[in-house]
């Protein structure tokens, strides 16, 4: 195996490994800072905070080091290289880079949205000087909140990384962002009336390794050290972004996308990042309910749940094929998996379906060409199909079911009178049936709809039960491609709604608490197509539902 | 030296000398003629023996760049001219292209020639009119003599020059800088490796010289290896890596003296010589303080480091960087360094691309230093801030992309070495040339 020696220490890397001195030092365990580099981005070796010296081991054994400072993106490994990143040298590069980053920015972290988590300031903290000795006045430049509907630009906080000029350039390709002017006058900028509105323009906040590019929608709102993250999935398309929800007492400010190699890269669409909103909405369920004849009868959890199981066993016993359940691709795999069972449970001829999957154009690829049309190779999907687990789901369906039944059948069967008593989980928050498609349940004899927002469905429902968004509880979630990843509850949703899971295992009679990892287990072994969840605990990355061995994966229906 | 007969400005200053009738008539063209029936590595050879070195500033020998290129390459394979002469008080090129633009156009189509290049770029900075308008009316000479064009001369070489005007900027001197403004983008120098020679314009193989070496080029192939080795410095022994510094070679003669213009000599003339000799002496009877050898990026030679040859090795000996574009600004002793070095800082303050960091920031923060001693607020640890500070920027320590740092650091280094007394005097006594700070730092 190619060794490389960073500051004394052997680090073993691959054949055909392209690594660079920045990724071999943090596999061994030493930081190189930098700031202009990015991994999913070009490389431009500007910011000059990544220096380190090299050399060479020669087969005697004798270390011949480069008289000169190397930029550590910018220089890939080979066997034999010795990489010395704590050198004297290299320190006094690194605090003068920081001091000439810190002559022209303003240190105005006290009202700046990225401390706590700036470059400037954890790098100043750990390898910068402490004291400026600039006495004259600093380049002042102008704040632009031109720059994009959801973006700002704070000018002078910026370090020109340039970053964010190469994102729009690579991965949205969209190039919005330049640089324009010279030496220390040069800003970011846009052509004039074409701000940077596409649909990734988000990430370029993100990639900010400063305060430079704010998010007008999370500006000025929290401190981000009062903020707690849990990890999660973004529930706005089959791409299943990893993100982080962050919150502070159960408000959500803001998602961010996580790296994930497996789902989507390092990035998320705007779609998905500010999406997020109904999460809050003041149209949010926050009681179960009976009714009767436009009249309530009750709104206690402990008096709904029962009546709602007698009901549907009465509606079962009246005529035991009449019942369908309807599970939304935005439940999770244990949601689906409960509610199978508990209408299984209430009779084994219950039919079970998919909900609706709401499909919005094409598949949107990036990086746009000069013509907006999709350039290869992709870098980013933003998939049509706008539900996170179809998949999920339609396995569990395809395991208790036998097949994947879509909603418009169960429409049509209620508007022949095959199906008089209807359960609906929901989670979509555009709605869990279409508006047009509404007025078809009006010959329901029972409709139950779980969702986690007031509409023409849940008005007409003689059961409401106030579930959870997506944020608010845990589960599994299967992406397009059949990655398997965890969510997270984030927060706790409003007073009175419960996590759907938590309903389910209510109306199912199971006794305890709704535990993610626990009911994977069980899932992996009743159903051959999920039994990679097995492992219970699927990690940061998620688990490939196809890892489980092909022989394994029966084909069902 | 006074029988020394000029060639490269030898019809300069003739009547019509730039028209392709003179040019021809005083035997122009015949240097392409024969080199087109060379094989192209032979007139790189013939150039490589010559020793001649470019002539932009970094004097790197010539015929070893163009060897460089990959073998066999399917092409196309690019020559790029650097016409973007920005390095102050330097002019050599722009008499060559005002006055005979067609001894720099044979050399280039000589050049194309030898590293099989069918496509040379003449990028000439933008501030040129008179050399573009001469240029291109060469160019279009040469076309409709058949000269360019397709089959040049049955010999079945094709050639096609471009003139490309920049838009004004220092660092697309900078080679790499001047590719990609070529290719239409902001001039931030590339990142090397991969030099030009293999990867550079339009990511093909691209060899950039300088205008006065492709005037050269056209003179070897007239006169010969042997009449170029006969001027100039031969190798220093006791240096291995030199390769002398042979040839004429144009210096530029500006700043405090009676007769400032463009003198061919051959390389290894002193600064001295070339104040009393050429220029006309100091002016108003005054004696040189300093003199900038080659560029303001060079740095300075003090009053008794006159007597260095300005071949290529001559300046580096003075602590200077190199003979750079061998244009000499004579700075007399009634002179501030305080403000020569504030305008050198100006310059590079305003003509850093702002790439990298350390260039971008400490440009502008040795011209804010500088701007504050003016003002009369200089404090004696400033002197060696400043030198930290321009001893952490370039190429050289490391620290950034291209050369243009280590340009702007050099005569900063220099000034406050060799006239600290100066600088210590004048923060000390708190003079104060200059009002309000604000007309110092008006950069544009």
């Amino acid at each position: 195996m190619p060794t490389v020696i960073v500051n004394n220490k052997p680090v073993e890397i691959g054949p055909t490994e392209k690594l660079n001195c920045i990724q071999v030092a943090q596999r061994a365990g030493d930081e190189i800072p930098s700031y202009c580099w990015h991994h999913d981005l070009s490389v431009v070796a500007s910011c000059r905070m990544c220096l380190v010296e090299v050399g060479e081991k020669k087969p005697d054994g004798t270390i011949v080091m480069q008289p000169k400072l190397s930029p550590g993106c910018q220089t890939p490994v080979k066997d034999g290289m010795v990489v010395v990143s704590n050198s004297e040298k290299v320190l006094a590069a690194q605090k003068a880079t920081l001091e000439y980053l810190l002559l022209n920015h303003p240190l105005d972290c006290p009202v700046c949205d990225q401390a706590g988590e700036c470059g400037l300031q954890d790098y100043s903290y750990k390898y910068g000087r402490g004291y400026s000795r600039l006495q004259e006045p600093k380049n002042i430049k102008p704040d632009k909140d031109y720059i994009g509907d959801q973006i700002t630009l704070f000018t002078d906080r910026c370090i020109m990384c340039t970053r964010c000029v190469r994102f729009t350039r690579e991965i949205s390709g969209t190039s919005e962002l330049q640089v324009v002017s010279r030496g220390t006058h040069e800003e970011i900028d846009i052509f004039p009336g074409d701000p940077c509105n596409n649909k990734l323009a988000g990430n370029v906040v993100d990639l900010c390794p400063v305060g430079a590019l704010c998010s007008k929608d999370f500006l000025y709102q929290q401190r981000v050290w009062w903020l707690k993250s849990k990890n999660s999935v973004c529930p706005g398309c089959s791409t299943g972004c990893s993100i982080t929800v962050d919150q502070n007492e159960d408000v959500l400010y803001r998602l961010k996308p996580r790296e994930n190699p497996q789902a989507q890269g390092s990035f998320m669409c705007d779609e998905g990042r500010f999406g997020w909103k109904y999460v809050h909405s003041d149209q949010r369920l926050t009681h179960p309910e009976q009714r009767s004849g436009g009249q309530t009868i009750s709104k206690d959890w402990d008096a709904v749940l029962p009546a709602l199981r007698s009901a549907l066993k009465d509606a079962v016993l009246k005529n035991p094929s009449k019942l369908a359940v309807v599970i939304s691709p935005w439940a999770t795999v244990e949601e689906a998996y409960l509610l199978a069972k508990f209408a299984k449970q209430i009779s084994p001829n219950t039919r079970l379906a998919l909900g609706q999957v709401r499909v919005d154009g094409e598949d949107d690829l990036y990086p746009k060409d000069i013509h907006g049309k999709p350039a290869l190779p992709t870098k980013f999907t933003i998939r049509a199909e706008k539900c996170p687990n179809r998949r999920g789901v339609e396995a569990v369906l395809k395991q208790i079911e036998g097949k994947v039944v879509p909603f418009s059948t169960i429409l049509d069967q209620v508007g022949r009178g095959e199906i008089e008593s209807l359960f609906i989980l929901g989670g979509d928050p555009e709605g869990a049936v279409a508006a047009a498609d509404v007025g078809k349940l009006d010959k329901l004899k029972l409709l139950v709809v779980q969702d986690l927002l007031v509409s023409p469905v849940t008005a007409k429902a003689q059961f409401v039960l106030a579930g959870s968004a997506w944020a608010e509880k845990e589960g599994t979630f299967v992406n397009h491609a059949g990655l398997a990843q965890a969510i997270y509850r984030g927060l706790r949703g409003p007073e009175g709604s419960r996590p759907d899971g938590r309903i389910l295992m209510e109306l199912l009679g199971r006794s305890g608490l709704f535990h993610a990892s626990t009911l994977r287990q069980e899932i992996a072994g009743a159903i051959p197509e999920l039994a990679a969840l097995i492992v219970g605990d699927l990690g940061e990355d998620g688990v490939l539902l196809s890892a489980a061995g092909k022989a394994e994966l029966q084909p069902v229906g | 030296m006074s029988t020394f007969e000029p060639t490269l400005l030898a019809r300069v200053g003739k009547p019509e000398s730039q028209s392709l009738e003179t040019y021809r008539r005083d035997g122009g063209y015949e240097g392409f003629k024969k080199a087109l029936g060379m094989a192209p590595v032979d007139v790189v050879n013939l150039v490589k023996d010559s020793g001649l070195r470019g002539r932009g500033g970094a004097g790197f020998p010539t015929g070893l760049k163009w060897t460089f290129l990959p073998k066999d390459h399917p092409g196309p394979i690019y020559l790029a001219i650097n016409a973007d002469e920005s390095e102050p008080a330097t002019f050599n090129n722009r008499i060559l292209m005002e006055e005979d633009p067609h001894q720099v156009l044979e050399g280039i189509a000589i050049s194309c020639h030898a590293i099989k290049s069918n496509k040379a770029y003449l990028y000439l900075r933008y501030e040129y009119g008179r050399s573009y308008r001469v240029l291109q009316k060469a160019i279009d000479e040469c076309y409709a003599a058949g000269l360019f064009g397709k089959n040049i001369h049955g010999s079945g070489f094709d050639l096609d020059v471009v003139l490309h005007r920049g838009a004004a900027a220092y660092i697309c001197g900078e080679e790499t800088g001047l590719i990609e403004s070529l290719e239409g983008k902001r001039a931030w120098p590339r990142i090397k490796p991969p030099f030009p020679a293999i990867e550079g314009l339009f990511r093909k193989p691209t060899i950039v010289n300088n205008i006065e070496t492709m005037a050269c080029v056209k003179q070897i192939l007239d006169r010969g290896v042997d009449w170029f080795k006969s001027m100039g410095v031969p190798p220093d022994p006791k240096n291995p890596r030199d390769p002398g510094s042979y040839g004429p070679k144009l210096y530029c003669i500006s700043g405090h003296v009676n007769k400032p213009g463009c003198v061919e000599l051959p390389m290894g003339i002193t600064s001295r010589q070339l104040i009393d000799e050429y220029g006309g002496g100091v002016w108003k009877g005054r004696k040189a303080k300093a003199v900038v050898p080659g560029g303001i990026s060079m740095g300075f030679l003090s009053a008794d480091e006159l007597d260095l040859p300005l071949d290529f090795n001559g300046p580096g000996k003075a602590g200077c960087l190199g003979l750079g574009t061998a244009a000499i600004t004579v700075i007399d002793d009634q002179t501030s360094m305080v403000d020569v070095l504030f305008n050198c800082a100006r310059f590079f303050a305003h003509e850093s691309c702002g790439q990298c960091t350390p260039c971008r920031e400490g440009t502008a923060w040795i011209h804010k230093i500088l701007a504050r001693i003016r003002m009369g607020e200089g404090q004696p640890r400033d002197l060696d801030l400043l030198s930290e500070v321009a001893g952490s920027m370039g190429i050289i320590p490391g620290t950034t992309i291209c050369g243009l740092s280590d340009g702007a650091a050099w005569p900063i280094k220099n000034a406050i070495k060799k006239f600290r007394p100066e600088f210590e005097e004048y923060i000390k006594t708190g003079r104060k040339t200059v009002k309000s700070v604000d007309a110092l730092m008006e950069v544009h």
